[in-house]
């Protein structure tokens, strides 16, 4: 059932959460998962996973920025890598990346950037596919693997990459103990589905409406439909793209999503900060803030739901 | 089986033409292709490859008859193959001249864009979208639709459409609506990303008619096998003229459409060697610290790597980060190129050659001055190329005329102005009054 509240098996995931096995593994429902961090995020209560440019708009702001994402509440953070191509990101996005890398930002600072970083919440790297491809002097992706997992990065998603060009990757991220998370669209059914749901680990992002990135005022009912499709997978689910508010937090967590996932809505407040100048610390406050409201949300669509299913 | 395959060939040798068929199995060219897209395009991408396998491949429901026909009665197809005079007495060779710029739109371009128009009519979608560098696929989108009465968004960089401002006024004439890529540098790479951005939220009732042999599978064939029609027509009419086939073929290469065009015919005859001529630009070094590379050479100069879907030859730093390119024609000017290029560049089957500015705008002059044939400033590479090198080549040489340049003449007006090309006429009254 799609409003089971403990929709991804506690079971499961206290067993991946014994941090002495970090070797890739297969769970008895067929759900892998390799980081015992991202497990734990979505252990007990619904994850709230927000996402900023790393280096936006330079390296030591952004350091404060994310740190408030923490103190919100973050269970897991993720920390875009910029790319120069990023053909699934809305404008908000765009921009935020093109002034990260007008910054300087690269690979190898953002990698410095994840192991200066104080935060108890689980990082996971979102990048395009040929960064990691080319990061390192071996081809392939297994460089650039081995450099995150020391930086201490738990997961990687990777919006260009299907499961059916994933293989390396997937086996990389095997090797070095880290998930890797596919987003399932509002179009993606049937063989694809499976195919998808093969290879992921961590957790799954599912992706609230068509197109690209960017905040919307409304909650689309492709999400339900999606979550209802992905009922029958026993991986954590976390609903991204046009989430703002608390209010629209609370509603995809009552309608069964394990975690929400929330972008532009953040890399807006630091777009606003840039362009009217704000000092840091009051640009740092209302993230905190903002990720507080978002969390809250969450965790009231947590309790409804939970509440719900006991008076069935 | 397709019957592109044996319109022009003498039939008996169709089995043994494996490059014409190489990556519609699984859209891989060995190391080079497949489909990095989002998934939100995934399922779009799987029903176009089934019905391109249906319609282009299968010839289901006539498909390519129609195709053909509307290219025969829209397009003025077959372009005649006509020898270059002048060019044949300055080069001491036979110079050959595929005339796709009397295709018409003036370029190869009406090829692809009224194959996966009209493929996107035969999926039942409503609306078509495009992308365009130079506006020459622009414009051939927009008309392949007005003709087949489907509305249109062209998607173009902000710096292209003020380098190509008739082309701009053609498109809207023709119905469409033209939106303006204000990211980046404004040209044909942020065009592709943009476009993208938009299927990616229309694929469910739109097209994505992507302007040349890049992107993912299917693309890079589906492309490659519309404009096969130039090096089908090219091969039959080179043996109906001469006996015997060309010794060379000079195409231009941008992603490379013309390109595979030109050559598809011919990679399985293996004594007609293959040239592609890239976008020099101004000079071949890279400014790594700027991300510029003030050219647009990605087969002679490129490294592997994954840009709008494919795996393929691009400009990057090392970093992986793609860099800007740059061309005095909009239409060569892309950090990337077609999967099948680069491979067949990879297997030593096509020789890369960059031409620069200079080069080019001096055969721009050369050819319509003593051929009375205005070519694209994309062509005119070709042309360049010809100049520095026929002594390389052998007796026959054919060159794709991929466009006319009518489109180019306020930018030639300005870049010959600035440069001394020898037998170029005194383009100064037209500046002074600018
Ligand atoms: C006349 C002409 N030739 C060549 C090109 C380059 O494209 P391709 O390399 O796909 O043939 C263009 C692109 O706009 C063009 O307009």
């Amino acid at each position: 059932m799609a409003d089971e509240p403990t929709a991804t098996g506690d079971g499961d995931r206290s067993d991946s959460a014994d941090p002495a096995d970090s070797a890739a593994r297969v769970t008895a429902e067929g759900t892998r998962a390799n980081s015992a961090a991202i497990a734990e995020a979505f252990a007990d209560g619904p994850a709230y996973v927000p996402y900023l440019v790393v280096g936006d708009p330079d390296a030591a702001s952004s350091k404060a920025y994310v740190e408030a994402l923490d103190r919100g509440g973050a269970d897991v953070i993720e920390l875009g890598l910029p790319f120069s191509e990023p053909i699934a990101e809305g404008p908000t996005i765009q921009e935020a990346l093109v002034r990260a890398l007008d910054a300087g930002m690269t690979p190898d600072r953002f990698f410095a950037f994840a192991e200066g970083l104080d935060v108890d919440a689980a990082l996971v790297c979102m990048t395009y596919y040929n960064l990691i491809y080319q990061y390192g002097a071996a081809s392939g992706p297994r460089p650039f693997v081995e450099r995150a997992a020391a930086a201490g990065i738990e997961g990687l998603v990777v919006p260009d990459l299907p499961a059916e060009e994933a293989d390396p990757l997937r086996e990389a991220c095997d090797e070095f103990g880290l998930d890797l998370v596919f987003i399932v669209a509002p179009t993606t059914r049937g063989d694809r589905l499976d195919r998808i749901m093969e290879r992921v680990s961590g957790y799954v992002y599912v992706q609230a409406r068509l197109g690209t990135t960017g905040a919307r005022s409304d909650v689309s009912e492709q999400t339900t439909e999606s979550l209802d499709r992905l009922s029958g997978y026993d991986v954590p689910k976390a609903v991204g793209f046009g989430i703002s508010t608390g209010e629209h937090a609370e509603r995809i967590v009552a309608g069964g999503a394990d975690g929400v996932i929330v972008g532009s809505a953040l890399v807006d407040i630091v777009g606003d900060g840039v362009a009217n100048d704000r000092p840091t610390a009051a640009v740092a406050d209302r993230l905190e803030s903002l990720s507080r409201e978002l969390k809250e949300g969450a965790e009231r669509g947590y309790a409804a739901r939970v509440g719900a299913a006991e008076s069935q | 089986m397709s019957e592109t395959d044996t319109q022009t060939t003498d039939g008996t040798e169709t089995a043994r033409r494996p490059g014409r068929e190489r990556g519609r199995e699984d859209g891989k060219f060995g190391r080079y292709g497949g489909q990095y897209v989002p998934e939100a395009l995934m399922p779009a991408i799987e029903e176009l490859t089934d019905a391109y396998e249906r319609y282009v491949l299968d010839n289901e429901d006539g498909f390519m008859d129609e195709f053909r026909r509307r290219l025969a009665d829209f397009g003025g197809r077959p372009t005649p193959l006509q020898r270059a005079d002048r060019l044949s007495e300055r080069y001491g060779r036979d110079v050959y001249l595929k005339r796709e710029d009397l295709l018409h739109g003036g370029a190869h371009k009406l090829n692809n864009a009224l194959g996966q128009a009209l493929l996107a009519k035969y999926m039942g979608k409503e609306r078509i979208i495009a992308e365009t560098g130079a506006g020459q696929h622009g414009t051939a989108t927009a008309m392949a639709a007005a003709h087949l009465d489907m509305p249109c968004t062209i998607y173009m960089g902000e710096r292209d459409i003020n380098r190509q401002r008739p082309n701009v006024f053609r498109m809207k004439l023709n119905g469409a609506e033209v939106k303006p890529v204000t990211t980046g540098r404004g040209t044909l790479k942020e065009a592709i990303s943009e476009t993208m951005r938009d299927w990616a939220a229309t694929v469910e009732d739109t097209h994505y008619v992507i302007g040349s042999v890049v992107g993912p599978h299917p693309f890079p064939v589906m492309v490659r096998d519309f404009q096969a029609v130039i090096s089908e027509e090219a091969r039959e009419q080179a043996r109906e003229k001469t006996g015997q086939l060309p010794t060379d073929i000079v195409a231009c290469a941008g992603g490379g459409s013309n390109t595979m065009g030109a050559f598809a015919g011919f990679v399985d005859d293996g004594a007609v060697s293959l040239h592609a001529v890239e976008a020099g630009g101004s000079t071949l070094e890279v400014d790594e610290e700027a991300g510029v590379a003030p050219n647009s050479a990605s087969l002679y100069t490129g490294e592997e790597g994954v840009l709008h879907g494919a795996r393929t030859k691009l400009l990057q730093d090392r970093d992986g980060q793609i860099m800007e390119s740059h061309s005095v024609s909009s239409g060569l000017d892309y950090a990337g190129v077609g999967p099948e290029l680069a491979y067949l560049v990879d297997e030593g089957r096509v020789n890369p050659v960059a031409v620069d500015d200079d080069a080019a705008l001096a055969g721009f002059h050369r050819l319509s001055r003593t051929e009375g044939i205005i070519p694209a400033l994309e062509t005119a590479h070709a042309f360049g190329f010809l100049e520095d090198h026929h002594e390389e080549l052998g007796d026959r040489v054919v060159v794709n005329v991929s466009g006319r340049g009518d489109k180019d003449l306020e930018a030639v007006i300005e870049e010959t102005d600035q440069r001394e090309i020898a037998g170029a006429p005194d383009m100064s009254m037209f500046t002074e009054g600018i």
